[in-house]
């Protein structure tokens, strides 16, 4: 007999294990599948991991990690607030898409002028665009009681409209021979998004979250705020008595992690994209949803996780090229990931009893 | 062009840059190496698809004094940057990108390896070490189109666009122009699915346009779900597109477009290993062999078949070109005179349809 028995309290070993063991898991059933394909399991998971990281072109890689991971980190961040609230923002994708919309169009708005405020008013814009997007959602369920999580979706196929129209139409190169698309942002000095050092990969997105990842530590372990969204995820009514606001609550965690997302879309728009097209957003809002959960909604894990995800996208790059793995058999791979930390956390508050369990 | 401070301090960053990565691409051994960029599934079985079956047939015309890699579904954009930057480092000799969406991250990799060539699909942007390469998919749409208005009994068509770029805007004008030619009646009903290949958003597109009526459809965007909608809706006629789609023949699919990409990358890795190699660009149809049209099938009638074969030898030797005036613009403007032919220019930056095509392109 196997049986899961709750344990009397979470265990903090188990929470701070399951996402190694995950990791462990991971790399032993993804190695059978690799194995399974034909393909040399070591020199898969090698590829995958040790790869990107130390390999003979980490030079190239290692600035391609922060520039992969800075935009999940700095969503995840977001996320991370109102999921620990019970709060869903499940359309960061389409603040995200927002953000860059409002931030680019700010650019091409002031194109050919070149001046040092151009970059920050983008910056500015960008964030507003997300935060604005976020706050359709957060108003109609305080005033309406709508449910978030499917307003904010729907949300994002409404920003992916606006991002063909733009692309198509307002935003459109005039020089681009009618094909769609903006102006590349990379070539316009003033509302470059460039590396600050070059070769880094740190462009103001990586510094961004670097910042988020240190606020969201600050707001939820220092913080009256923080403490607030905390007690709302683990006791709703005694949050309630203890004098939080819901509507205030749901109106800052929403606000903040679109106005993060849409900083995020500001900065890829403007810098490693450089430009507005139609296939613009790659998914960074939902798989900053993934990464969330994998850091444990613990800005520090967030920050670890982002890097991890960042790892297995540029790592399982390299194994399809080099080893011929098809893309399908990476996207299983990262699937796993999620899969079995969800599998391990179950861990966290209960545990196996092998043998007879006994009649209580 | 003027260069700013900052620009001028970049392109000497990424002149170091390249200057570093110099050494491991000549340290290879003499095979050559290739790779190619997706942006779908190579089981598409449409076109990313078809430039896998170029790249096999690279494979098996110069056996092993080459070596072929590939990176599938890859993202337009940053993503494609660090895939393309990643072939090139591993010492690849040239790279083909065959999406749209990799030109400016194509133009951006080829100026930090100026040692490898580059290979840009259906782009505009060329340098000494990138070319560009496009079929004339329009050619074969005209096919399509006379068929199609030949098959249709509802006198609707139904065309499933992918993306409203000058490429699919010149596929539907082709393929209107002839359908008119061969039935005055004809209408067609045009749905845009905003993705090159999402099965389930081209099913849907399919269902809506067959339950508006349409009993012809022809899409531009890759996968089979169109095929398999009007398989099921029983009386629906499709055209394979990028690839044969076979499996759907003789019923639905009477016809298709193929792309043919692999005498072009055969020509161009010979042209590599030759120490040939130019920045060129090139549009070639029907006549070089680079769009094919699949067998018409027994589902069409003969005299249609033969109507359709004759056409497509008079696009193949040039004595016919696809737009040919008397045609006007939707507004009824005049867009060619009767006799003229449309130049290279007006056809790669189309943005209008042609008179009597219903409907607004998407802004």
């Amino acid at each position: 007999m196997i049986a899961l028995e709750k344990r009397p309290e979470p265990s903090r070993t188990f929470s701070l294990a399951a996402p190694l063991l995950a990791v462990l898991a991971t790399m032993l059933f993804g190695g059978l599948l690799f194995a399974l394909l034909g393909k040399d399991p070591l020199e898969a998971i090698r590829t995958i991991f040790w790869e990107p990281l130390f390999g003979e072109f980490a030079f190239f890689y290692r600035p391609q990690l922060l520039i992969k991971g800075a935009p999940l980190v700095l969503i995840a961040i977001g996320l991370s607030l109102g999921f620990k609230a019970g709060i869903w923002n499940i359309g960061a994708e389409g603040q995200y898409i927002m953000g860059a919309l409002f931030g680019a169009g700010v650019g091409l708005a002031f194109y050919p002028m070149e001046s040092v405020f151009i970059f920050p008013l983008m910056v500015l814009a960008g964030a507003f665009g997300g935060w604005i997007w976020a706050m359709i959602p957060a108003v109609l369920k305080v005033k309406f009681g709508t449910n978030e999580i499917l307003v904010s979706l729907m949300l994002v196929y409404v920003a992916e409209q606006f991002l063909a129209s733009m692309s198509l139409g307002l935003m459109k190169n005039p020089e681009g021979f009618g094909f769609p698309g903006s102006r590349n942002l990379q070539q316009y000095a003033s509302a470059h998004n460039a590396e600050l050092i070059t070769g880094s990969g740190m462009h103001w997105g990586v510094v961004a979250a670097f910042i988020a990842v240190i606020f969201g530590y600050v707001l939820l372990a220092r913080h009256r705020l923080g403490f607030a969204i905390r007690v709302t995820g683990d006791a709703p009514r005694a949050a309630a008595f203890s004098g939080v606001n819901p509507a205030r609550l749901v109106l800052f965690c929403l606000g903040m992690s679109g106005l993060l997302a849409g900083l995020a879309g500001v900065f890829e728009v403007s810098g490693p994209a450089g430009q507005v097209t139609i296939d613009f957003n790659v998914g960074y809002g939902f798989t900053a949803i993934i990464v969330a959960f994998l850091g444990r909604l613990n800005p520090v894990g967030i920050l670890l996780a982002g890097g991890l995800m960042a790892l297995t996208y540029i790592g399982g790059d390299i194994a399809q090229s080099k080893l011929g793995l098809p893309a399908a058999a990476i996207q299983v791979f990262q699937g796993m990931l999620l899969f079995f930390l969800l599998a391990f956390d179950l861990f966290t508050n209960y545990r196996l009893r092998l043998g007879r369990t006994e009649v209580a | 062009m003027k260069f700013t401070k900052r620009q001028a301090a970049k392109l000497l960053a990424s002149a170091a840059f390249a200057a570093s990565f110099a050494a491991p691409a000549f340290a290879q051994d003499d095979k050559t190496k290739i790779g190619f960029v997706y942006v779908g599934p190579v089981g598409d079985g449409g076109w990313t698809y078809e430039h896998n079956k170029g790249r096999l047939a690279v494979e098996e015309h110069f056996g092993d004094s080459v070596e072929t890699v590939f990176v599938e579904s890859v993202a337009e954009g940053p993503d494609s940057e660090r895939v393309m930057t990643q072939m090139a480092l591993d010492g690849a000799d040239l790279i083909f990108t065959t999406s749209f969406g990799y030109m400016d991250p194509t133009i951006n990799v080829a100026a930090k390896f100026p040692n490898v060539k580059f290979e840009h699909a259906t782009g505009y942007k060329r340098a000494d070490n990138v070319s560009t390469y496009s079929a004339r998919f329009y050619e074969g749409r005209a096919i399509q189109g006379h068929i199609a208005g030949k098959m249709t009994k509802s006198n609707t068509v139904g065309y499933i666009g992918s993306y409203p770029i000058p490429e699919v805007i010149r596929g539907i004008n082709s393929a209107f122009i002839h359908a008119r030619k061969s039935n005055p009646d004809v209408q067609f009903k045009i749905v845009w699915a905003y993705t090159w290949f999402d099965p389930a958003k081209e099913a849907d597109a399919a269902k809506v346009l067959i339950e508006q009526g349409a009993d012809v459809i022809l899409q531009h965007t890759d996968s089979t779900a169109p095929q398999a909608a009007a398989q099921e809706a029983g009386n629906v006629v499709t055209f394979g597109q990028a690839s044969d789609m076979s499996q759907y023949a003789p019923f639905p699919r009477v016809s298709s477009i193929i792309d043919d990409w692999a005498p072009y990358y055969i020509a161009r890795v010979q042209a590599v290993k030759d120490g040939t190699w130019t920045s060129t660009d090139t549009w070639d149809g029907i006549g070089a062999g680079m769009v094919g049209i699949g067998e018409i099938s027994d589902a069409v009638p003969a005299e249609v078949k033969a109507e359709a074969l004759a056409l497509k030898a008079s696009l193949a030797d040039g004595s016919y070109h696809a737009f040919t005036g008397p045609l006007n613009k939707q507004d009824g403007s005049e867009f060619l005179a009767a006799g003229a032919t449309a130049d290279d220019g007006t056809l790669a930056g189309m943005n209008f349809y042609v008179e009597g095509i219903e409907g607004e392109i998407p802004q």
